[in-house]
């Protein structure tokens, strides 16, 4: 069996980090839950945290995203109580897609209603031929 | 289906691909075998000297033992990849917290795999996550859905 943790984090405006981690509690489920400021982190073995977090992303489908992390909780060498304060390693690249999270929300929410984006056009480049005309035009005669 | 993201610790790219109904091949799950092993010889990655050795499948002797590393973590990811999503120029790779060359690897093998191949921009307005989301599900749509996990 395969130990696994996976990282909750919440970018929700009904529910918080608390009620994520007390529902993962009243399930009484074999794993360690720990809860941080961007959201809850569970392990335990791959079979039962997957499919309990299948029924805690049912709690908000919008607010809720979850990704694996290779470190268990509180590991030693990861974690920032060990190692005399500072952000994680890892914890740029969640800080940096965090701000996208509300966007990504609103464009699952528009996916779900049925909601076909226009997808932009590209913009060509301007073609050389006609740049060498745009700079005979514009050159002043003496 | 077994779909490689890239940059592969993405939290907006592994939720999506778990979201649609398949599996997301990340850096994590590689990681987190590492740390898990019984007996821990080299902290924090436990990247041991056997690691670049297993990298000399991708990159010759004279590449730095960096490059030859990440791409012994990479290996198992590039070789189960059956699809792959690509964000272009992400953050994170910018600085020294990416490495430049080992990206660039990663992109030219998976475009060498020729497999399922998704290319994107990470968004920054609320129309361009739209897309972003809407590009991404029809393609995972395409693709066959995912085997039930063992």
């Amino acid at each position: 069996m395969e130990t696994i943790t996976k990282m909750i984090v919440i970018n929700s405006s009904k529910l918080l980090p608390s009620d994520v981690a007390i529902k993962l509690y009243e399930s009484k489920a074999d794993v360690m839950v720990k809860e941080t400021c961007f959201g809850v982190m569970v392990s335990g073995e791959r079979e039962i945290v997957d499919s309990l977090l299948l029924d805690i992303r049912k709690l908000d489908p919008y607010g809720i995203f979850i990704k694996e992390r290779g470190f268990a909780p509180g590991e030693p060498y990861r974690c920032r109580a060990t190692r005399r304060g500072g952000s994680r390693p890892g914890f740029h690249n969640l800080e940096n897609e965090d701000k996208l999270l509300p966007h990504i929300a609103s464009a699952l929410k528009a996916l779900d209603r049925g909601e076909i984006p226009i997808l932009k056009k590209q913009t060509k480049k301007l073609d050389i031929d006609k740049f060498k005309e745009i700079i005979k035009e514009s050159e002043v005669i003496k | 289906m077994k779909v490689f993201i890239y940059p592969t610790n993405s939290l907006i790219l592994y939720d999506l691909v778990e979201r649609f109904g398949h599996e997301p091949l990340a850096i994590m799950q590689e990681i987190g075998k590492k740390v898990r092993k019984q007996g821990l010889d080299s902290p924090p990655m436990n990247m041991t000297p056997e690691d670049p050795k297993f990298g000399l499948k991708y990159a010759a002797v004279e590449v730095p033992s960096g490059v030859r590393g990440r791409m012994s973590l990479f290996d198992p990811l590039l070789s189960k990849a059956e699809a792959a999503i690509i964000v272009t120029e992400p953050v994170i790779s910018f600085g020294c917290m990416g490495c430049a060359r080992t990206n660039e690897l990663v992109n030219f093998l998976l475009r060498g795999k020729k497999i399922p191949l998704l290319r994107l921009d990470y968004p920054n307005t609320e129309e361009d996550a739209k897309i972003f989301v809407y590009k991404i599900s029809e393609f995972l749509k395409s693709l066959k859905p995912s085997e039930d996990k063992k």
